[in-house]
């Protein structure tokens, strides 16, 4: 007789807690090391486009110009040779899935300016007014014209920092700029 | 005598996973020949590998195939290092076989499914594939992913499993065990699981023999040839391996085969589990292959021998890529099995190849 064959098992499953959940007002349990989606550390990302050459699906796109790293979800098969290769450590993995969209569209991450060049810059600020008893030999007022420089150098720096920003809240930037 | 008639089979068949076409030349209810056609999903994936270079192309290679996803990506990782004549650390050479023997648990269960599908138990194919999802979150806990899972690499392979997790294995591996027993119970002693399968598709050892038939279709013909009695790799750590073998040589024959294979790749997974050497789990690979230079590998599938032959030109890239899958061979033996039939014994034997056309077609 057949049906007795399971019967144990089938008549045990009346009384054990379903297998499955009742998605999605519950879902299951994820493990730590779940390939869910690619995260980017923007903070430590140089820009150096090895995930966007390893990448073996072209998902990647690193626009050095724009300092924008975008990924297209759809493409991305979670693979995680872009981790693999990445010499800074600055991609990972986040076992989330990534969220399902209607709009096929990349996510575009905008990657600020470095630590180093910044701080860079602000050496070369304050190393301007060192200058100034050999300015002060040349010109009848030396102060002025490294101080004038050097606002000229800040705003620059701050042009370029707003210049990333999207239009609405660099607006607002700009305009608390001008109100100080 | 009934009028000779031909019967198109498929590629759209409820009862086929993947899509063959063959034409069953009948007379009175039972096939006198059968063609089989394929082509129907080639993806030119090996030509992809002028394309993509020979780190990549491990990502494309487990996309051969669903089910044989991790077999493929070992098959294809250890040719390339045979290519460049790289060592693998030997704890990477025993997580890929605890991986790879974990997914012939998962394959052979889930054909066991399908089969208790295809003779019409819908209940048997529940059980069976609520137990394969048990095999598949252990899959998911280790490599993060539950079909693909890019865990391995050239020259090892991309994570480790620590000590509790590989007792975790254990742990579920020893759960599933009672209630695998009951299934097999059920495939084995049922008499209409029987009546459907004893004495159907027969393929005698002599034949078998002389149509190269690879894997547990070869073996339900006692037919003594599996792979991993090589000892390539970590299976060479084996204190004993013998292939399972059945003289039945009928489709009853193939189900008892693959039925008894889960418990002894589960011990498999056991041994090398309490054996598994501490160390590095992949070595560094820098540069090319070398141009001309060529290398084979033979890998037991779940679906039987699968063989890897690679070509470098000196980039990265590789000249050429050739796997011949298990299917390709055994479809020969399924068009001698159909021959003399039942029409409605078609679906069970076809099954009982474990057909797998993505692989062969790729």
């Amino acid at each position: 007789m057949g049906v007795f064959k399971l019967g144990k098992m089938t008549f045990g499953s009346l009384f054990k807690k379903p297998e499955t959940v009742l998605y999605p007002v519950q879902t299951k349990e994820q493990p730590a090391g779940l390939k869910g989606h690619i995260e980017l550390d923007a903070k430590a990302c140089i820009l150096c486009g090895m995930c966007d050459r390893s990448c073996a699906t072209g998902c990647i796109t690193v626009d050095k110009q724009a300092r924008t790293w975008s990924i297209d979800r759809f493409q991305c098969v979670q693979c995680g040779y872009c981790i693999t290769v990445c010499p800074k450590k600055c991609l990972s993995m986040d076992p989330n899935y990534a969220p399902a969209s209607t709009v096929h569209a990349s996510d575009v991450v905008e990657v600020p300016e470095q630590d180093k060049p910044v701080k860079a810059e602000k050496v070369q600020a304050t190393e301007k007014p060192a200058e100034k008893p050999k300015a002060a030999e040349r010109e009848p007022e030396p102060a002025k014209a490294a101080e004038t420089a050097v606002e000229k150098t800040r705003d620059d720096v701050l042009e370029a920092k707003i210049a990333l920003l999207d239009e609405e809240k660099a607006a607002k930037v700009r305009a608390a700029l001008a109100a100080r | 005598m009934g009028k000779k008639s031909i019967i198109p089979f498929g590629p759209q068949h409820p009862v086929l996973p993947e899509p063959i076409h063959l034409d069953l030349v009948v007379e009175d209810e039972v096939v006198l020949e059968a063609t089989p056609q394929i082509g129907f999903i080639h993806r030119g994936l090996e030509r992809l590998v002028q394309t993509k270079d020979y780190n990549q192309f491990i990502y494309v290679a487990e996309r051969i195939c669903g089910i044989c996803a991790f077999g493929h990506s070992m098959g294809y990782a250890e040719t390339i290092e045979r290519l460049m004549g790289v060592e693998v650390p030997k704890r990477a050479e025993y997580l890929r076989v605890i991986w790879h023997e974990l997914s012939r648990v998962h394959s052979h269960i889930l054909w066991l499914g399908l089969a208790a599908d295809a003779f019409g138990h819908e209940a048997l194919f529940m059980h069976c594939w609520r137990l394969r999802e048990r095999v598949l979150d252990l899959f998911e806990k280790t490599t993060g992913g539950r079909v693909i899972f890019s865990v391995v690499k050239v020259g090892g392979v991309q994570r480790d499993i620590d000590k509790s997790m590989l007792s975790e294995f254990l742990h579920v591996l020893d759960g599933i065990k009672d209630e695998y027993e009951q299934i097999c119970k059920a495939f084995l002693d049922e008499p209409s699981v029987r009546n459907r399968t004893y004495g159907v598709g027969v393929i005698p050892h002599e034949e078998a023999l002389s149509l190269s038939m690879v894997g547990p279709f070869a073996r339900a013909s006692a037919v003594n040839y599996d792979v991993r009695m090589l000892g390539n790799g970590a299976y060479g750590d084996l204190s004993d391996f013998r292939p399972i073998l059945s003289d039945n040589c009928d489709c009853y024959a193939r189900m008892e085969v693959r039925a008894a294979e889960v418990p002894q790749s589960i011990e498999i997974i056991r041994e090398l589990a309490s054996k598994i050497p501490d160390g590095d789990i992949a070595v560094p690979v820098k540069g090319s292959p070398a141009i001309g230079s060529e290398a084979c590998n033979v890998l037991e599938q779940p679906r039987g021998e699968c063989y890897y032959f690679a070509k470098g030109n000196g980039t990265k890239y590789l000249d050429r890529m050739r796997m011949r899958t298990p299917t390709s061979q055994n479809l020969a033996g399924m068009a001698v099995a159909l021959k003399g039939c039942d029409v409605a014994d078609v679906n069970m034997i076809v099954l009982t190849i474990d057909p797998c056309i993505s692989c062969t077609e790729r």
